[in-house]
Parts: C-alpha cells; structure tokens; sequence
C-alpha cells in the first residue's frame, strides 16, 4: 500500500513546458485556418515563426544556468525538459525555413539559392537552421548513446554557433529599431559568457 | 456536549497524506491552466495581425467601396488593410501597431509652409490647399519592403502649389519636412530615425502630372495612419519618398537631405525610383506581394508608369542613381 512508486519528477515540467511551447503553434494555426492573419498573411507568418524560434531559443539555452546559478533542487527536473526545448526550436525554425521557401521564394530552389548568395542575413538565418538539423536528429537517447556522450556533448555545442548566426539574422534584417534584435543578442551574450566562465572553471579544475 | 474521542485525532493522521497529494495535484493543475492562460495572452498581445484592433469606429466592416480600376485593370486594395497596415515610424514601427496609436492624432489646424527659392513664399491653411481643387486618382503604391497596394487616392497635383508661388529659376529641387512634434508622435521621443521625416524630389519631378498631394483616398479625408491630413503621392517612387503628414515645402538649388538617404545611403538613395533590376539589400524588388494575392507578382520598372516618367531619367544610369 504504501510502496506507490515516485513518479518522475521530470514529468510535470515536461508537461508544462509543452503545453505552453505548443500552444503558439495551435493558436498560430486556428488564425490560419480562420483566415485572421491581417494584411499580409505571408509575412505574419515568417515573421512570427521566427520570432518563436528566437524566443524558444533563448529559452532553451537559460536552463542550464538558471539551474545551475540558483542550485535550487526544486529546479533541477528542469534538466530534462532541455531536449524538448530543443526539439521546438528546430520545429519553429522548421516552419520559418518552410514558410520564406514557400511564401517568399515559391520553393523555387533557384531562386533561394540566388537569395542565399546575395543577402548576408538571408545565409545567416539558413545557416542558424542548418546546424539545427543534426542536432535534431541526434536528439534521442539512442543516438546519445551511439556517439558516446562526449562527442554528443561536442557536437551540441554548435547550437550555440546556431544561436549567434541567428541573432545577426535577425539584427540584420530589421529595418530600423534594433532594440528587440539588440535585447536577443544581449541575451544571448548573456548566457554564452556564463557558460565560458563554466567551461574554464571545469577546465581550470584537477 | 460533544467530547473528543482520541481515534478522532487519530484518523485525521491520515487525511493529510491525500490533502497532501491533492494540493500538489490543485497547485499543478493551477500551474498548468495559469501558464497556458498568460502564454496565450501575451502571443495575442504581441503577436497581432493588421486589422484586429480596428481602429476605425462606426464604418463597416468592409469600409467604402471603389468602382475605379487602374490601366491594367487591377482594383483598389481594401479600405480596411490600407488603413491598418502602415509604415509610420512617427506612431509605430510596427505596420500593424500604427493605426491604433495614431487614432487620436488632431490634424486641424493644420497649415502648410511654401517657402525657398519662390517669388511668393506662403503659408497654406489646409482648407486653402482643398480649394485648390482635389481630384481622384487610382494609384499602384509600391513599397520599398517588396508589398504593393492599389490606392483610390484623392488630392491636388503638386504643380498646382507650386505654381501658386512661383519658382525662381535657380530653384530645382523640392524639401518636404513631416511634422515635428513628440507631444503628438509619440515615437518622435525615441531615436529610431533621425526627427523630423525629410524628403525630396527634384522640380520636375514634383510638377509632373502624377505627382500628387494627397488629402484623403476612397472619398474620405485621409486618417491619421496614412498620413493625415495632407501627404505626397508619388506613385513610381517607394512608399518611404511619398512622405506623410507634410509642413514644410521648400524649393532649393541643391538636392535635399532625405531621412532614409542618410539612415543607409547605399539601401536608400535619392531617386528610389521603383525599379525591378536595382536589388535592395534586404528585399530583390524583382517581385512584390499585392496585398490579398496570395502568388507574388512581377515588379513594373517605373511601377508601371515608364510611359509618363521614363523620360525623365534620360541618359541617367538608373542602377547608379538607384
């Protein structure tokens, strides 16, 4: 009677963090399918998307800090909603990718690569998605234990790479009034910084 | 008298172990519906399309109508998105945000200065200026960031003014200044752009027959968002040349500063005439999206007036003087 097994502490924070990830997508959805997207329908949606991407982005990168500055074990379940976190910063890069190749471009390879070659934050933005992909497809648990979690851990880095090509994408692209591009890229500053004072500490340690 | 029975005591030992996993059930359960309540809140507060906060009260919901269509047989964009869906940094640099904080913008009194290299130099009472005869004209409306409308415009071709006060003969170009007044713009207080809004043309260009000064569209008089009460139209030009609510035109010799032109210079130069071979930066300009279409469509040279403009660029090389 009373041998009821713990429940996994990760499991409510999971839960959370996907009702609240997904949610933008199912109300983003509705309006489509309500045709409630205002003026320009198409650049709503590529602007949207991408600033889920960002948003989900930074959100996924403050974990790790935010647990590992507070030291506070009510957060440390939070660990585990990382890879879901990730997973929806590649499912909103995903549909931003999707929607500028399809609105924009009409999937006309042709005319993205050209687009690719001549506008900097255009590349950058495909190269922040890019680097998302492996990532994404080396996100299950089988896979972390077929690269070793060494090489798994290295290879994750490039997220960070992603997200600094993604916050030039996103400065660039702004025609005037870069406080919101500026705040993501303090941001992410932020949390780069606080994990190179980690990386040295660990380093620096016998 | 009721007297305490000590198992009383006893069994509400137990209660708390389900209280306990109730309140953890209640306060996750709070947690989940508390969050999900505010994440939907704050994406409909920030991420809002054009038009759901409709600013303008007691028309319809399509708004007035227009029967005319342009050379090429296309017809007016609808009231409703060329009034929600505007590039006034002065309010907003979001397109969608500019209606509903220029609502209350007071555009009368309002008076208009000509001065410069003119024999006449005077002040305009907006009224005077509609006396100068205001007519209608369907106009494509080409922005530089590649979306293009189709305006009913009503206003007074700009060489009307301009003849009122004369031009000296070393006069060849055209300053226009937009209103300089935080008070009433409230994005006037930050620095986005350099205050106040300038622009210019030169002469000729001013005094052709398209050129238009522009006071209201689809028979009503212009609201705030568009550029209330008077603006210029100058239909082959990018939409950031046709400057909005306008005080101040002056007629020099020397080809005027202008606000974008001095942002980037090499993303927004002088003539910006619209021109599918000359790539912005950010946007090819090849093609443009029509609101309510859905494919985009092919940019015209000239916005498809190079049959009344192209001669005014005889011998230039467009690809320099962009």
């Amino acid at each position: 009677m009373f041998t009821r097994q713990r429940p996994d502490p990760s499991l409510f924070p999971r839960l959370l963090f996907f009702v609240n990830a997904a949610l933008p997508a199912l109300l983003l959805g509705w309006d489509s399918f309500n045709g409630r997207l205002g003026t320009n329908p198409q650049e709503y949606l590529i602007r949207t998307t991408g600033m889920l991407t960002l948003i989900l982005m930074t959100a996924t990168l403050t974990i790790s800090p935010l647990v590992k500055i507070t030291r506070s074990p009510a957060l440390l379940p939070m660990m585990k909603v990382r890879r879901m976190a990730g997973l929806f910063t590649f499912f909103y890069a995903a549909l931003h990718a999707l929607s500028y190749s399809w609105f924009d471009k009409e999937l006309d390879v042709r005319l993205i690569v050209a687009d690719l070659l001549r506008r900097p934050f255009i590349f950058l933005g495909m190269f922040a998605f890019i680097l998302l992909v492996p990532l994404a497809i080396t996100s299950t648990k089988r896979m972390v234990r077929r690269l070793g979690g060494r090489r798994w851990n290295l290879l994750h880095r490039l997220v960070y790479l992603s997200a600094i090509a993604a916050s030039v994408h996103y400065y660039l692209l702004v025609r005037a009034d870069k406080l919101l591009p500026l705040a993501f890229a303090t941001t992410l500053f932020l949390l780069l910084l606080w994990r190179g004072r980690d990386w040295s500490r660990r380093i620096g340690q016998p | 008298m009721l007297i305490k029975k000590t198992d009383d005591i006893a069994s509400s030992e137990i209660t708390p172990e389900r209280d306990y996993l109730n309140r953890r059930n209640f306060i996750r359960g709070g947690l989940l519906a508390g969050t999900a309540a505010a994440t939907t809140l704050l994406y409909r507060r920030l991420a809002v399309p054009a038009g759901s906060s409709r600013p303008v009260t007691g028309s319809s919901s399509t708004g007035p109508t227009s029967n005319l269509t342009t050379d090429q047989g296309e017809s007016s964009t609808s009231f409703e998105d060329i009034t929600n869906y505007n590039n006034f940094y002065e309010f907003s640099t979001s397109k969608e945000g500019v209606a509903a904080r220029a609502r209350n913008f007071v555009t009368r009194p309002w008076t208009v200065e000509v001065t410069g290299l003119v024999k006449r130099p005077r002040v305009f009472d907006l009224e005077e200026l509609l006396r100068l005869g205001v007519e209608e004209r369907l106009y494509r409306f080409r922005c530089v960031e590649a979306w293009s409308m189709v305006i009913p415009w009503l206003g007074i071709p700009l060489a009307r003014l301009i003849d009122q006060v004369e031009p000296l003969g070393n006069a060849s170009f055209v300053a226009f200044q937009t209103l300089f007044d935080p008070q009433r713009m409230p994005n006037q207080r930050t620095s986005v752009l350099d205050w106040p809004y300038v622009e210019g043309l030169r002469l000729d260009e001013a005094r052709h027959p398209l050129t238009l000064l522009s006071t209201g569209l689809y028979g009503q008089p212009l609201l705030p968002q568009n550029g209330a009460p008077i603006r210029l139209v100058v239909p082959w030009k990018y939409g950031f040349k046709s400057i909005k609510s306008i005080v101040r035109i002056e007629l020099t010799d020397r080809q005027p500063k202008t606000t974008w032109g001095d942002y980037a210079p090499d993303e927004y130069g002088f003539y910006s005439n619209v021109n599918p071979d000359v790539a912005h930066p950010r946007w090819s300009q090849a093609r443009e999206r029509r609101i309510g279409e859905w494919v985009m469509r092919d940019t015209l040279p000239f916005n498809g007036y190079a049959e009344q403009v192209a001669s005014l660029y005889q011998g230039m090389d467009l690809r320099r003087y962009y």
